[in-house]
């Protein structure tokens, strides 16, 4: 069996492993073994894309068969999220080791925890399995968030671990729920169980759905259930922040995988289940996100109301459930991801020039020192978040806008889209001529731009013009990536073929 | 069996619920674990409720469905874990914002 399918997984793990056990070790010897493990998830991504255009790679832990074992399985979409994972984790492990690292114990190793309950997240064919993997980012998350000091992060993380450990249990009463029923986890098997599944079992499994649909809402940050996202996201440091990133997504990624192959358009009596829902909290999300980043009071606040609106975009994409929407809706999630992640990195470099002060506040500040260069930065990041052309937002939004066709969907789409960006323009030009304009000359001197940090901005900036560039294999890769998800028999068969490939090694 | 077993859950579920809307630090936990019983309770329910028959193949002619009582250990472990830490949490909140309420303001 081909074990490169398990090694994103193994991999952080051995890594967070060896730096909790060389705690004492000087700080060089863990910044550059967090760096290295990180940077080898990047090789080990392309290497997965690859496999996974050669068809599903099936791998079964401990070699017990589907559907009773737990399977890891790489199609496209699953590789592709490895890589954006893996990107946006370099920049931000490469900003940390500048010595965010250092503002409380053991951040390298929670950083690579993180990396393997999310890796695990997009690898696993299995519900209980997904649960156990949203677990471990989550463990990870809740002292990442809680990393560094200060009320309102105590504050923030006191809710958003209540909140995801309430999330949990309704995850389990999901799980529990589906397994009294169908009598299997493994997603292969429950897309068929679901697609046949006797009239009088519907509505329970139905209600199972919902409350899977309010776990993954959760962690994605959907109206009714973002609330907790703003506080914690602008409390969190710069590169926890920027790993963050990522978290709303892996929500996004689970409803895509659950509602579009367990419960799509195959699951006989619960087909297309979510589809009602989603539409109108993703546009609530997508309004409510617009006004909260119209009111942002700090520049972090403002980036985490931004990334609310892009879970309300993506999401909308996900409910127009048409071949092109889903396309559009996956390239505005690599989009969105990395600038955003840039994005907080970016609004840690001017805190930390503003001084402990002024920090993000959108308040007159002090000079900063390269204003031309920062505030350039500035510009193309809110250029490519709002989706701007010539940058990759732009292609992002017009993508879905095109796949809304006609008809009232469509209206309601690109009037809020559309005004989405206005509004963010507004608040963008409003927040950056008070951080590079309007300087309060009382203020001390602005602190020094330290290279490294900004090269880790770059990098994933960089990102945007060339997601525009490469639009063209991409959006083939993505093609290929949707119609293997709109496919789920063909998943399940592949899936559940997979023969014992060792003689003697099954049960 | 099944009703009080029902029963059962509905209390725990029911007690849980109510002290988590309590908004205290203290009564949130002790909700969180409430709830996270009446989870395990409810994960082990469905490979149905036996009597007298474990979950070991070969032994007996009837044996009880073994993946619940799986899921339900590793749920077990987990929240034991996490009602851990949501404590140690708590305590510090409670030493930075000098507050037990989880928005740390609001009358003491």
């Amino acid at each position: 069996m081909d074990h490169l399918v398990i090694l994103p997984i193994l991999l952080p793990m051995f890594a967070g492993a060896l730096l909790l056990l060389s705690g004492r070790a000087s700080e060089g010897f863990k910044r550059s073994l967090c760096l290295l493990a990180t940077l080898l998830q990047l090789p080990l991504a392309i290497a997965l894309m690859a496999q996974a255009s050669g068809g599903l790679q099936v791998y079964a832990a401990g070699n017990w068969m589907p559907p009773f074992g737990i399977v890891l399985v790489v199609d496209h979409l699953a590789a592709l999220l490895l890589l954006v994972t893996a990107v946006l984790a370099i920049a931000a492990v490469v900003y940390a080791v500048r010595g965010d690292d250092l503002l409380g114990a053991n951040f390298h190793a929670l950083f690579q925890f993180q990396l393997m309950g999310i890796n695990g997240a997009f690898l696993t064919g299995d519900l209980f399995n997904l649960f156990v993997f949203f677990e471990i980012l989550l463990i990870a998350s809740y002292a990442l968030l809680l990393h560094g000091t200060g009320s309102a992060r105590i504050r923030s993380g006191l809710h958003y671990v209540l909140l995801n450990l309430f999330g949990s249990a309704l995850f389990l009463i999901a799980i529990g729920t589906l397994y009294g029923v169908t009598g299997t986890l493994n997603l292969a098997d429950l897309s068929q169980r679901v697609a046949q599944l006797p009239a009088p079992d519907a509505p329970l499994v139905g209600a199972a759905a919902m409350l899977l649909l309010v776990v993954f809402g959760l962690k994605a940050a959907v109206f009714p259930l973002y609330f907790w996202l703003p506080k914690a996201y602008a409390a969190a440091t710069p590169p926890v922040a920027a790993l963050f990133a990522i978290m709303t997504k892996v929500g996004i990624y689970s409803i895509l995988r659950i509602y579009t192959q367990v419960f799509g358009d195959t699951a006989g009596p619960l087909a297309d289940l979510a589809n009602g829902w989603l539409w109108p909290a993703a546009l609530l999300t997508l309004v409510l996100g617009t006004i909260g980043a119209l009111a942002a009071s700090t520049l972090n606040g403002l980036i985490s109301y931004l990334l609310v609106v892009s879970v309300g975009t993506l999401l909308a994409g996900l409910a127009l459930d048409s071949h092109d929407a889903l396309v559009g809706s996956l390239y505005y999630l690599i989009h969105s991801t990395w600038v955003c992640g840039a994005l907080f990195l970016f609004a840690g470099i001017i805190s930390r020039c503003r001084g402990p002060r002024f920090v993000g506040r959108l308040v007159p500040g002090p000079a900063l020192s390269r204003p031309t260069l920062l505030s350039g930065l500035f510009f193309l990041a809110a250029i490519s978040v709002i989706g701007l052309p010539p940058l990759s937002g732009f292609v992002g939004k017009l993508l879905l806008l095109r796949a809304a066709e006609t008809g009232v969907a469509a209206g309601w789409l690109y009037s809020l889209l559309l005004g989405s960006g206005l509004v963010s323009i507004i608040a963008f030009s409003r927040a950056g001529s008070t951080l590079f304009w309007r300087t309060d000359p009382a203020a001390a001197a602005g602190g020094p731009v330290d290279n490294v940090r900004l090269a880790a901005v770059l990098a994933l900036l960089l990102c945007s013009p060339l997601l525009v560039v490469f639009a063209g294999p991409l959006l083939d890769y993505l093609t290929i990536t949707v119609d293997q998800l709109l496919d789920p028999q063909e998943y399940a068969r592949q899936v559940l073929s997979m023969q014992i490939s060792t003689s003697g090694g099954g049960h | 069996m099944e009703l009080l077993y029902a029963l059962t859950l509905g209390v725990l579920t029911m007690s849980g619920v109510y002290l988590l809307l309590r908004a205290r630090t203290f009564p949130v936990v002790v909700g969180l674990t409430l709830i996270s019983y009446a989870v395990n309770l409810f994960l082990f329910a469905m490979g149905r409720l036996h009597t007298g028959k474990p979950a070991v193949l070969g032994q007996v002619a009837e044996h009880a469905d073994p993946l619940p009582q799986a899921l339900v250990l590793t749920a077990i472990v987990i929240g034991f874990a996490m009602t851990a830490f949501a404590l140690v949490l708590a305590l510090r909140a409670q030493g930075e914002l000098e507050n037990d309420h989880v928005d740390g303001r609001g009358k003491r």
